[in-house]
């Protein structure tokens, strides 16, 4: 069966998060919730350490915690606080005490650069239909309020005058961001999570004249960069996740190059 | 049955209460527009009025089923989100080819459907928020400074299509302003607000009222009445016109 592959697995796997990934990306990017990102997926360290000591699944552990600071963070945002210190804060404070939460834990031995970079080649098959639930998950919930929160990125007041509440739609877009923390930690790992969710996005804009057609374009360009890079570190034997990563940066500096072109020549 | 009403609001902007005891009703088909200074909080009550700040005091009751139109001060576009005028008239609700562009030739920017929001002028930008407020086919039309940044003859042509709006669709329109010169000609009724409502009525009450004078100095009076009777030719440019900042 062609799922005994690991490196099939390791490759649904990929196209998976690339999907999700590529879409919130784009809400990411637009309303600047980069920090956002680092914090809630940071945090995902935390869930790990305490799915340890509690013996819950990880997948668990690191999905409530992800959640946990996902809504504070919204609830910080409501109260219109100097965002930008208090994510940094978060999100680093968040990660060191996954790391020292993670060495506290007694007759705990795991390899930690498992969940920091992520360890894609030992998908299981319950791993993937997580990582396809969750990702179908974020991807219909998105496709459904669409107009909604592209109302609300664009003029929170534009929404409140048509009948939308912005903080709702601000709300589902930080639930979707604590999944796709959990989705993806297998793939890229904590570390590199948020980088997943801006450089293909930020790649896209460079070729797209609407929203839908840059979010589209981002999941493509995530989904090229998640099989190139398995590709690449298969070759070169490198970690998966950083090579992932690395091919979305390398697509995004040529997309940024050949719109730069386009633009000289009118 | 008004519209939209308002009693006894009171207000907030960044922790400072801004207004208080304001009662309002807007009746189909009128154009008010609210005057007042820097910082009188017209702009927190337009934001009132739209559910987007719950006021600290009273009440504000809508029609059922009131559809408005807003038009923002204005729309800072992140450069990040490509966006055409054409999918921006989508939002929130997706409109049909014609409608699009008939909406886009009464608000005064015809062609501009394939355009980038991000290439268009100020003026052009103003106009497409109008379009998009007006696909919606509103009973009410709010305006928040919509000509902020758009010069004299601009803001001027700009109220011209406002009027012509309010005589094709027969909504209401609520505006606010700061260029009372322009906009008043243009309104049933004036409202002038510093806090609270200091006086409102027709433009002629208005600008004989003690309060409104004490606020805007008495300079725009006969600009007032000018622009009255003038404010459908272009060639009135070379009067004086008072400017409404320096009596702030």
């Amino acid at each position: 069966m062609m799922l005994d592959d690991f490196l099939v697995r390791a490759a649904l796997a990929g196209l998976g998060t690339a999907l999700a990934a590529g879409l919130l990306g784009c809400f990411v990017v637009w309303r600047r919730m980069a920090y956002f990102g680092d914090a809630t997926a940071h945090a995902a360290i935390l869930g790990v350490a305490l799915s340890l000591a509690f013996h819950l699944s990880v997948l668990t552990g690191v999905a409530a915690v992800a959640l946990v600071m996902a809504l504070i963070i919204f609830a910080l945002s409501e109260r219109g606080h100097g965002m930008d210190t208090v994510l940094g804060v978060l999100a680093h404070g968040g990660l060191a005490a996954g790391l020292v939460a993670v060495a506290l834990i007694p007759g705990a031995r795991i390899n930690l650069d498992a969940y920091l970079f992520g360890d894609v080649l030992t998908v299981t098959r319950l791993d993937l239909a997580v990582i396809w639930g969750g990702a179908l998950l974020v991807a219909v919930v998105l496709w459904s309020r669409w107009s909604a929160m592209l109302t609300a990125t664009l003029s929170p007041d534009l929404a409140y005058a048509a009948g939308i509440d912005p903080r709702r739609e601000q709300l589902v877009l930080t639930l979707m961001l604590a999944a796709v923390v959990a989705v993806a930690l297998k793939v890229v790992g904590a570390l590199l999570i948020t980088a997943l969710l801006i450089i293909p996005a930020a790649a896209a804009r460079n070729f797209a004249r609407t929203p839908e057609r840059m979010a589209a374009l981002a999941s493509a360009l995530g989904a090229l960069a998640a099989l190139g890079g398995l590709r690449l570190a298969m070759w070169f034997d490198t970690p998966v996740g950083p090579t992932v990563v690395c091919v979305a940066a390398g697509l995004f500096a040529l997309g940024t190059l050949a719109g730069q072109v386009r633009t000289m020549r009118g | 049955m008004s519209l939209l009403s308002a009693t006894g609001i009171a207000a907030a902007h960044d922790g400072q209460v801004v207004l208080h005891d304001v009662s309002l009703a807007l009746e189909p088909g009128e154009i008010v527009t609210i005057v007042g200074p820097n910082g009188s909080g017209k702009s927190t009550l337009l934001r009132v009025l739209i559910s987007a700040l719950k006021p600290l005091r009273g009440k504000v009751t809508r029609a059922p089923g009131l559809r408005i139109g807003y038009v923002p001060q204005r729309l800072h576009i992140d450069p990040t989100l490509p966006i055409t005028v054409r999918r921006f008239l989508n939002l929130p609700h997706g409109v049909a080819d014609p409608d699009a562009t008939t909406a886009l030739e009464h608000a005064g920017v015809p062609g501009v459907a394939g355009q980038q929001m991000a290439s268009l002028s100020g003026g052009q930008f103003q106009r497409v928020l109008l379009a998009r407020a007006i696909l919606g086919r509103p009973q009410v039309l709010m305006l928040d400074e919509a000509t902020q940044g758009l010069d004299q003859p601009g803001s001027a042509a700009f109220y011209r299509q406002i009027e012509a709006v309010r005589a094709e669709l027969g909504c209401a329109v609520l505006m606010v302003s700061h260029e009372l010169h322009v906009v008043m000609s243009a309104s049933d009724r004036v409202i002038c607000l510093n806090g609270h409502i200091c006086c409102e009525g027709t433009p002629e009450v208005v600008s004989a009222a003690p309060a409104y004078r004490e606020l805007f100095g008495t300079g725009t009076g006969g600009a007032l009445a000018l622009y009255r009777h003038t404010h459908d030719h272009d060639h009135d440019h070379d009067h004086p016109h008072p400017e409404i900042e320096a009596a702030e």
